[in-house]
């Protein structure tokens, strides 16, 4: 991991107009707080001494799900060179969380995100030798220019925002 | 299928130029320029091509292999494979496992509170292997309700249309048409005006049907078959929806989707979204191996949580309440496989960069370049190889072999080749008609009786040309007299606006014996060589192609006096047609005995060393692409290797000593107009012509536009005449401002003269020694 690699990260995201910002692990929570709107959603974070502040409901109910405004996730890994986002269909519903509401915050540590779309490859093999085989890079916000215009938001989210743990 | 006249046939793409062509233009061309910004901008995009092209071809060649192993992978996972033999038994099994799905939530619903007894519902997100089998008709003939949540498939749905684009179906119609049928259809009370407002509405009306639905059906870009692996590339995020909401989900693809392993998926995840619109990649890569770990979503049970009751256990194969069925259709596919023509069609991933990248295309769009189902340049494999050759012979003509598409395809399919074994195809399954005695004595060609005489006529020009030229002017008199105008259209469909080449009673290649041939060629080059020239001991053969050597002479003579002006000594032998004419008819069987004539007429010059210099670009693109199919290996290498476009050999000569001086060279800041050639594009050969220019002192301007829309015989065709002006149009906007206009096409240089009502020659007459300005 370099610091090229997060800056290229960085700049591929704001491309995309994907907002980015690197926290200390100590300050995750804090951060995602201000960060996730209410009403929100999440699936657990699995990163040692970050957790997801109270105001993000784990296991919601499909109404909450529904209602959320903002859906926050931990991805498996990133992807610098497109701005990609590894969102893995797992049991406690990540997948969903991600895709429903209109805000989807993505935590990734920075350890993973990897340079290019063949290390994201390298990953993504890595997982599904372990099970980890539904994923999902999502790269930038949902759009669409079907009804004449670029519009954002359609079915997936129109707003992304990325939190980068730094290493510990 | 009832084939349409040519009257019936240009009054259909006089419709589709008015009312689709100019919302297809905005959209697929737009598409294109994004294609090549990015394309340009990716180092290894030749690398990830071949990767691309090689995984197909292996995939291919393993298919009934593959089937195997994804069946197992899938099954191991939990899901089940159906390989259906065609659009039937597709429709009715999905319509079984729809069916099954719907009795079987009925009748967990019986003891609960909803009392669903509503028709079953399914959710599809977009799939053109769907729209070829006719899903939706199938599973509404079950009685089961089908909604398309992709907003261009839904706003088709609701307007009862067919999609117009591979990539964008709905590409034809503009927002204030979408608004206008939306504003009808739903009677909102504020009406529905901006994109994103009916966007806003889409996303809440398809979003409640999503959550209601019995089953989710998705196609799917790529099937990985180790593990089962759907993948679905998508922007909107409708495709997660399907496959994530309902707890059953079908996806259903072409055999021809399978690739062998995750790793093989890399390179077209990287292309797809480059080719299709320009996208380094798309918003959502989706890689399922179904059923997956995610939880399924009750929302008539909304006040559960989403993990329930825990059936999602990570450490099981997927979720035990979700049911997952891939289906592999083959609808022809295997049939497609086996045919050594048609088998690349198959590689297509269905990017639509063929469709974006074609002049006519831009023009009417798919409703007008496609068949049944799909559009565009591809399509003629693939209506041929799914729904037959009458479906495909319906809008073959459009692909004029310009061969734009063959640097956007992401798999390197030779798509013009495709689309001229199909013509091949159809001249031969067609009646032998009255008007074959009007062409027979002029076509000495190789096909059997039944083509269209038009094509016929075309496809023997340098016949044709030959005879013109030894009766002129009587000929060109005849030619543009009424009555013989009125017969050429009715009986070989030449639109009678169209002006008609005007024959020169002597050839170029009489006029170079006339002035001494050989010799004097060799003498002139050794004067100018003594005079300044640098040393270079090369030695041309030029090629009379049938254009320059029967009716654009002049830029022959151009051509030879410049080889000469740089010291290179010049023949210009009788040659034979290349076989470019009979190619572009689909006669390939005439041009495959014309290809090898030409070579045997070169082979002792190819031998001793000497180089094919040739004017007319599409008579080198013949040699250079169509040869390797039509001669021997090493024929094909011997010919390649030391045949050369006019500019690229003067910018050879230049690099290599020859002085620009010798030319007529401009003050340095002279403007040129230059439109390339189409097919000399392919070959990568406009920049050495834009070279020359500008070493020799002037300031070209390349134009951008794909094509001038004429294409050889295309823009003569009585039922094509009004696409082909609507394409030279946007070139000659383009071009029209600049004093001087040169072309390096000959079709190309006729279309613009039509249009700007100049003369437009090729670059070698402004380079020639001794040219004079206009």
């Amino acid at each position: 991991m370099t610091v090229d690699t997060i800056g290229r990260f960085e700049r591929a995201l704001e491309g995309l107009e994907v907002e980015f910002e690197r926290v200390a692990a100590a300050d995750a929570s804090e951060r995602i707080d201000a960060v996730a709107d209410a009403p929100a959603v999440g699936a657990a974070l699995p990163y040692e001494g970050v957790s997801l502040p109270e105001a993000v409901t784990i296991e919601p109910t499909t109404a909450e799900l529904e209602a959320a405004r903002t859906g926050v996730t931990p991805v498996g890994f990133a992807i610098a060179e497109y701005g990609s986002v590894a969102v893995e269909s797992t049991a406690d519903g990540a997948e969903p969380i991600a895709l429903y509401p209109d805000r989807h915050v993505a935590v990734v540590p920075e350890s993973d995100v990897v340079p290019n779309l063949s290390a994201g490859f390298d990953r993504l093999a890595d997982g599904f030798d372990a099970g980890r085989d539904s994923v999902v890079f999502a790269t930038g916000r949902s759009a669409t220019a079907d009804m004449g215009d670029l519009v954002h938001g359609v079915h997936g989210p129109g707003e992304v925002h990325v939190i980068v743990l730094e290493d510990r | 299928m009832a084939q349409r006249t040519r009257s019936e046939r240009a009054e259909r793409i006089r419709h589709l130029l008015e009312t689709e062509g100019p919302a297809i233009h905005a959209q697929a061309s737009a598409s294109n320029d994004r294609r090549k910004e990015t394309y340009g901008g990716t180092d290894d995009l030749e690398a990830l091509r071949t990767d691309a092209r090689a995984i197909k071809e292996d995939a291919i060649e393993r298919l009934p292999e593959l089937i195997e192993t994804v069946r197992a992978a899938v099954e191991a996972n939990g899901g089940t494979v159906y390989v259906a033999d065609d659009a039937a038994d597709a429709n009715a099994y999905v319509a079984d496992v729809v069916r099954n799905e719907a009795d079987a939530a009925d009748t967990a619903d019986a003891s609960g509170t909803t009392g669903d007894a509503d028709a079953p519902s399914v959710v599809k997100s977009k799939s053109m292997t769907t729209e070829e089998i006719d899903l939706n008709e199938g599973l509404e003939a079950a009685g089961i309700d089908v909604t398309e949540t992709d907003l261009g498939e839904w706003v088709l749905q609701v307007a009862d249309d067919t999609p117009s684009h591979i990539v964008g179906p709905a590409m034809h119609l503009d927002r204030g048409q979408i608004a206008d049928l939306f504003n009808e259809r739903f009677d909102p009370d504020e009406p529905f005006d901006t994109a994103e407002e009916l966007t806003r509405f889409a996303r809440d009306h398809l979003g409640e049907i999503i959550t209601e639905a019995d089953v989710g059906i998705t196609g799917a870009n790529f099937v990985v078959a180790e593990s089962g692996t759907i993948t679905l590339i998508t922007n909107e995020g409708n495709a997660r929806k399907c496959a994530v909401t309902p707890d059953t989900h079908v996806a259903i693809a072409g055999v021809e989707k399978l690739i062998p392993t995750l790793s093989d998926l890399e390179p077209f995840v990287d292309l797809i979204a480059k080719s299709a619109t320009g996208q380094p990649i798309s918003q959502y890569v989706t890689m399922l191996s179904p059923p997956t770990d995610s939880p399924t979503l009750d929302f008539e049970s909304p006040d559960e949580p989403i993990t329930g009751d825990g059936n999602g256990a990570a450490d099981g194969p997927g979720n035990s309440d979700r049911d997952f069925h891939l289906v592999l259709l083959d609808n022809g596919r295997t049939d497609m496989r086996e045919d050594d023509q048609l088998r690349e069609t198959l590689y297509c991933i269905r990017c639509g960069a063929c469709s974006n990248s074609c002049a006519n295309f831009q023009s009417v769009g798919g409703h007008g370049f496609g068949g049944e189902t799909y559009s565009g340049g591809i399509a003629t494999g693939w209506e041929a190889g799914v729904h037959g050759q009458d479906s495909a012979a319906e809008f073959n003509d459009l692909c004029t072999g310009c061969t734009r598409c063959v640097d956007a395809c992401p798999v390197k399919i030779d798509i013009p080749w495709i689309n001229t074994v199909v013509r091949d195809r159809i001249n031969r399954s067609g009646d032998a008609e009255s008007y074959d005695f009007l062409v027979d004595g002029l076509t000495p060609d190789e096909e059997a009786g039944g083509i269209d005489p038009g094509k016929r006529f075309f496809g023997n020009i340098g016949t044709v040309a030959k005879a013109a030229s030894a009766t002129a002017p009587v000929s060109n008199w005849l030619a543009d007299a009424g009555p013989v105008r009125a017969a050429l259209e009715h009986a070989l469909g030449i639109d009678r606006r169209r002006d008609l080449p005007t024959f020169r009673q002597e050839s170029l290649v009489d006029w170079f014996e006339e002035r001494g041939g050989p010799d004097a060629s060799s003498r002139r080059a050794a004067r100018a060589a003594r005079d300044g020239g640098a040393e270079i001991d090369r030695e041309v053969v030029l090629y009379p192609d049938v254009y320059t050597n029967y009716v654009d002479t002049e830029r022959g003579k151009a051509a030879v006096r410049t080889l000469e002006a740089l010291g290179v000594p010049v023949r210009v032998p009788d040659l034979p047609e290349s076989g470019r004419a009979a190619l572009s008819q689909g006669m390939i069987a005439t041009a495959d005995r014309q290809a090898s004539r030409l070579f045997a007429a070169l082979a002792e010059d190819l031998d001793a060393g000497q180089d094919v210099v040739v004017i007319e670009p599409s008579d080198l693109a013949a040699m250079h692409r169509e040869y390797e199919r039509l001669l021997p290996e090493q024929s094909f290498d011997r010919l390649q290797e030391s045949s050369y476009e006019i500019c690229e050999y003067v910018y050879g000569l230049l690099e290599n000593g020859a002085e620009p001086s010798a030319l007529s060279t401009g003050d340095g800041s002279e403007p040129v107009a230059y439109h390339s050639h189409c097919q000399q594009r392919t070959l990568d050969l406009e920049a050495p012509t834009v070279a020359v220019l500008e070493r020799c002192g002037y300031a070209p301007e390349s134009s951008s536009a794909e094509c001038c829309g004429m294409a050889g015989s295309f823009g003569y065709k009585q039922e094509y005449y009004e696409l082909s002006m609507d394409v030279g149009e946007r070139l000659a906007t383009q071009v029209e401002d600049a004093e001087t206009v040169v072309a390096s096409g000959t079709s190309c240089g006729d279309q613009l003269e039509a249009l700007l009502e100049r003369e437009v020659p090729h670059p070698i007459e402004l380079l020639a020694p001794g040219h004079s300005r206009r």
